[in-house]
Formats: C-alpha cells, sequence, structure tokens
C-alpha cells in the first residue's frame, strides 16, 4: 500500500448474481475525507458495488480494499468500527421501538461484559437528535410512515458511528423537504470530517452536494471529479441516452441538469444548443 | 460517569436496568421488564420444584426438604429427596430450560414462530433414534438415549441439505422441516405398528414424553448439554437480536453472520437432542416458552435466558400437575403440555391471522 492510497478502493473488483456479471474487473478509488456521489441509469451496478463495499455482497473475483487490506480479511467487527452503511430495504423487524433499533447500531462497539457505556447513551441520543426521531423513541418501527423509517434507519447508521459511511439513495421515501435535512445531514457529517459515499437518483442533488461524482453504467465507471468538471451535456446523454441542457444552478453555482422538453427529445435532436 | 452497581436508565421511554461497575468496564444491559420477568420466572421454577420435594406419597415438610438439600437430613428424609425426588426436579428444571433455550433459538433464527424443534422435526427425529434403539435393537435407559440424540442430530443434517439452496432460506427451512416431521411421523407409527404389545406400550409411552422414572445418568446428561452449551448461546444471544434484523444489517453491523448462525443452529439442536433423550419428545415446551416469554416482557422476541427460564417454569408447572392434579395420579408430563401446548397453538394461530389481517 502506498502513502497516498485511500481508505477505500477496489481492486480489478468483478461483482456477479450468479452468472450475470455486474461489474467487471473495477479499479474505483474513494477520495478520504470525500463526499463522493455515486451516479448512473438503473442496474448500471452502482448499488451493487456500494453493497460490495460494505462487505454485504462477496466479490467474485478481485477486492475491496480497506486501509489496505482486503475487507474480506477483518473481524466482522472491525469492519463495522470504520465503515458503515444506510441499505437500500432493510428487513423491518416486527415489534422493536424505535429507541431499540437504533441502540442495537452500538453493536460493534459492545462486547459481552461491557453492554451498555456512557458513550453508548449518547451516540444513540445523538443520532436521534441529529435524525428527528427522538419523539418516535418508543413507537414500532414497523407502524412508521416510509420516510420516518427511513429516518429511523439513519439514525441506526450514524449511531455507528464510522469514519466511513455509506448511503444507499438515502432520499427515497422522503418528501422534498426531509429529502434536503438528509443531504444536508450527510454534509454536516462531511464536515466534521467522514468519508460519505452516497448513491442518488437525483442529478441536481448530487451536483449540489458531492465534492467527487461517480458516473457509472453498464457496471463500468465513465467518469469521476468534480461536478463541475464531469457533469456535461455529452456525459449526461451518453449515459442516459437524454439529451438536456447543463446550466449553472443559481442557488449554488453547481452544474444543474434540465432535460430537453418532450418536443425536442421527439424530434430527435441529439444535441440542445442552450 | 457510570454510578456503581445497579440502576435505571431512561431513553426515550424505555426503561432499562443497567448493572456496572464504578469504572465502566463492566456493565450489563437489559429491558427493565425482561429482567423483572427473568427473576419472576426463576422464582416460580424454585417455588414449584420446592413443592413437589414437599408433596407425594410421603409428605416432607420444606424445612425438612432444605434439610436434606443441605445434608443435614436424617437417612429416610433422604432417601425419598433426594432418591426418589430430586432427579426428577431437577430433570423437569433442565430439560424445560434445553427445550426453551432451543425453541427460542430457532424461532429467532427462522423469524417464525413456528420455527420451534418440536415443529421442524428435530424432536421426531430423536424419537425416531429413540424407537429404532427400543424396538430394533431391543436397547433400553442409555441406548435410548443415544439413539435419540442420533436421530435428533441425522435429522437436522437431512432437514438442512433438503432446504440448502444457495444458502438456507428461514422459511424454507420451516416448510421442509414440517414436511420431514410428517414423514417421520409415519416412520414411527410403522415401528410401532410392528412391534410386539409390550415393547410397543413401553415405546408409546417413552414418546408421550416424561419425567418419571428418570435418574441421575439422566440429569447428567441434560445437566451436562445445559452447562456446556447455555453459556455458549447467551454469548451469542444479542447476535440473534441482531440477525432478526436481517443477514444485510446484521453483516454492516459486525455480526460474522454465518459463524453466529451455525454455533447458535448447533448449540440449538444439541439441547433439543438432549432434553428428549432425557425425557422424550415433551411437546409444546419448546414451541411456546419463546413467545409467551416474549409477551411477557413485551420485546418482539424473547432473548435465549427469558425463554430458557420460561421453559423451565412451564415444564416444572406442568410436572405438577400431571403428578398431583389428576385423579389416579401420575400421568405423563407429556399428557399435560400437549393439552395446554394444544390451547396455546390455537390462541396463536387465531392471534397471528388477526394481525395479518
Amino acid at each position: 500500500m502506498s502513502t497516498n492510497d485511500p481508505r477505500l478502493q477496489t481492486e480489478t473488483l468483478t461483482l456477479a448474481y450468479d452468472k450475470r456479471v455486474i461489474v467487471d474487473r473495477l479499479d474505483v478509488r474513494i477520495a478520504d475525507g470525500s463526499f463522493t456521489v455515486i451516479v448512473g441509469p438503473n442496474a448500471c451496478g452502482k448499488s451493487t458495488l456500494l453493497k460490495s463495499l460494505a462487505r454485504v455482497l462477496k466479490p467474485r473475483a478481485g477486492a475491496v480494499l480497506l486501509d489496505g487490506q482486503a475487507i474480506a480479511s477483518y473481524p466482522s467487527k472491525q469492519v463495522a468500527k470504520r465503515l458503515g452503511m444506510l441499505p437500500q430495504s432493510p428487513v423491518v423487524p416486527g415489534g422493536i421501538v424505535v429507541e431499540e433499533l437504533v441502540a442495537r447500531g452500538r453493536f460493534a462497539h459492545q462486547k459481552l461484559l461491557r453492554q451498555w457505556s456512557p458513550e453508548d447513551e449518547a451516540a444513540v441520543a445523538g443520532a436521534m437528535r441529529q435524525t428527528e426521531v427522538t419523539d418516535l423513541a418508543d413507537r414500532f418501527v414497523d407502524e412508521l410512515s416510509g420516510g420516518q423509517r427511513q429516518r429511523v434507519w439513519l439514525a441506526m447508521a450514524l449511531a455507528q458511528q464510522t469514519p466511513i459511511l455509506l448511503l444507499d439513495e438515502p432520499t427515497t421515501f422522503l418528501d422534498l423537504s426531509h429529502q434536503f435535512e438528509v443531504l444536508d445531514l450527510c454534509a454536516d457529517l462531511h464536515e466534521q470530517g467522514r468519508t460519505i459515499v452516497a448513491v442518488l437518483h437525483d442529478l441536481n442533488h448530487a451536483c449540489r452536494y458531492a465534492t467527487e461524482l461517480i458516473v457509472m453504467k453498464d457496471g463500468a465507471v465513465l467518469a469521476q471529479g468534480a461536478p463541475a468538471e464531469v457533469m456535461t451535456e455529452d456525459l449526461v446523454e451518453r449515459v442516459f441516452s437524454m439529451p438536456c441542457r447543463v446550466m449553472n444552478d443559481p442557488e449554488t453555482d453547481t452544474p444543474m441538469v434540465v432535460p430537453a422538453s418532450r418536443e425536442r427529445r421527439r424530434a430527435g435532436s441529439s444535441r440542445v444548443s442552450a | 460517569m457510570t454510578a456503581p452497581g445497579l440502576h435505571l436508565t431512561r431513553v426515550g421511554g424505555a426503561r432499562r436496568i443497567v448493572i456496572g461497575s464504578r469504572s465502566g468496564r463492566l456493565s450489563l444491559r437489559m429491558p427493565f421488564r425482561s429482567a423483572l420477568a427473568g427473576t419472576g420466572l426463576l422464582l416460580v421454577s424454585l417455588g414449584v420444584s420446592l413443592v413437589s420435594l414437599t408433596s407425594g406419597d410421603f409428605p416432607v415438610p420444606v424445612a425438612d426438604v432444605l434439610k436434606s438439600l443441605i445434608g443435614q437430613g436424617d437417612a429416610g428424609t433422604d432417601f425419598i429427596v433426594q432418591e426418589l425426588r430430586l432427579p426428577r426436579v431437577l430433570i423437569t428444571l433442565l430439560v424445560g430450560a434445553a427445550f426453551g433455550a432451543s425453541g427460542t433459538i430457532f424461532q429467532g433464527l427462522t423469524r417464525n414462530p413456528l420455527g420451534s424443534p418440536d415443529f421442524v422435526g428435530l424432536t421426531v427425529g430423536a424419537a425416531t433414534g429413540a424407537l429404532v434403539v427400543i424396538l430394533l435393537l431391543g436397547g433400553g435407559g442409555f441406548g435410548v438415549a443415544i439413539g435419540a440424540i442420533a436421530g435428533c442430530l441425522a435429522t437436522a443434517v437431512a432437514i438442512y441439505l433438503l432446504a440448502f439452496r444457495r444458502g438456507v432460506q428461514p422459511f424454507r427451512l420451516v416448510l421442509m422441516g414440517i414436511g420431514v416431521s410428517a414423514l417421520l411421523e409415519a416412520a414411527n407409527s410403522y415401528l410401532i405398528y410392528r412391534a410386539q404389545l409390550d415393547e410397543a406400550v413401553a415405546a408409546q409411552v417413552w414418546l408421550i414424553g416424561s419425567t418419571n422414572g428418570r435418574g441421575w445418568t439422566e440429569v447428567t446428561l441434560v445437566g451436562v448439554a445445559v452447562v456446556v452449551l447455555l453459556p455458549i448461546v447467551l454469548y451469542h444471544g444479542r447476535h440473534l437480536d441482531m440477525l432478526a434484523l436481517g443477514d444485510e444489517t446484521a453483516t454492516l453491523h459486525g455480526v460474522p453472520v454465518e459463524r453466529s448462525r451455525a454455533v447458535l443452529a448447533l448449540s440449538g439442536v444439541g439441547l433439543a437432542a438432549a432434553a428428549t433423550a432425557a425425557a422424550g419428545p415433551i411437546a409444546f415446551v419448546a414451541l411456546a416458552a419463546g413467545p409467551l416469554a416474549g409477551r411477557l416482557t413485551r420485546s418482539p422476541h424473547a432473548g435465549i435466558l427469558p425463554g430458557a427460564l420460561m421453559g423451565a417454569a412451564l415444564l416444572s408447572v406442568s410436572d405438577w400437575l400431571a403428578q398431583h392434579a389428576w385423579p389416579g395420579g401420575d400421568i405423563p408430563v407429556g399428557n399435560v403440555t400437549a393439552a395446554l401446548g394444544g390451547i396455546y397453538l390455537t390462541w396463536l394461530l387465531v392471534h397471528e391471522r388477526r394481525r395479518v389481517a
């Protein structure tokens, strides 16, 4: 491992479900301290990649390296102290209340004879406050709305207090204001020094919040870099087969993707001039 | 700083009890209700056991029982208490705890209240092993126990292999277990049909499940299983809680999923095998202990320890009923648990159906 290798990267990573290869010999580096956002069309392998980064999916070949070592070679708890993930659709357990679920996020930090510490207490209370689920503490998780549940799962991942946090479509199920609350929260965590890797569908959210974009198609990385450099009309059309205009977001001075009108797209013009 | 000793904490609204040292290096945490329920169940088990030691054809006062237990009784009392009644009381406690723990484990692993060892064929397989020894090999006593353990382990392996298809889906495991269970029931009936009348009666009595007429051999058998396996499964108890959240979440939070599941399943099989070997396939204790303990502790699924204590309490009470509540006395405890379990199962199915609807 050379000194400028990032904490999390892949090495000729091949991922497959049965015989269907999703990602083929991929090398990708997650810059330390970055807010990396992975975008790409449906079924491009972005969630699959994220799952393998969190060692939920075992590689067919190649490896995910965490701090220079294959992630599979660590004891499970060691990884869980460094890297956490908000999955896309976790199993919703019956009959468990919010506070208890969030508290289980402390599993990796606990031992048989040290099941609860003041740090655990503070981490759980803090995570619930940040995601605004403190008032839901005594509610059953399976009785919550989709949006509330999403925030509870996020609280559980935050309680884990890992320096690297992966999020698989964290804004799903959320209304507009809650989408931005979650993204703002990720930005806060990033500013506090954590490395954030999120899969997002909305390109404009991605451009606003990412310090680094990874654009994927068909299991390969087509572009990686700062949104202002990466997000061009050309690239969007190549990746999503969709003509559009890339403009300046007046609020944030970041690229803003505006899809071409239906008429223009129907006219078949592959380029849309401003 | 954590205060030394024992204190209650409140996060959100749920009260928890935390037992901790001043340095904070040692701290055990559990929901307040679990601690309360566990203590209650332990007291019930021990209380009923004490009553069982006093009652019978020769009533012995509580004071004399206690004297005998600490080695200061007279010879006659010692014989009644230690030789006649104590093995049965201990077997009841240990078998109940083993079934309760095993049931809670499998219900947790399969995420299904019907996924207990007496439902997915483990105890039926143990019975097949025992019947083979009783009826085909003409064995008794310890041989029957060995047969039961071998039958239980073989059944577990068979169900696992049959249910395996790129990993094991919990629901598939339960269905396969119910299928295998039906098949083994048929085999058991056939074995009994083929047998001589007196052997058939002996085998049938064994099948009901009883703690009567067992001695220190059986106490040792199930005692060793509980002493060795219970600490192992209690160590993995929190893993079971995490596995209930799904394999993905459990992995993300640092549970070695495959290994924990294997350890829990093997220990669960061992507990069920030893309990069945010692007392026969006593019905419904494994099925009912976990969910009843969960109801008492108001948690999604009971911890293994509350499940084990509930099992011990259920079987102690059932055994007392079997001995004393029936005119003409002493019926096999399996009859009592089967009757109570039938009522429980009906209630469970009605309740589950309502919840789904």
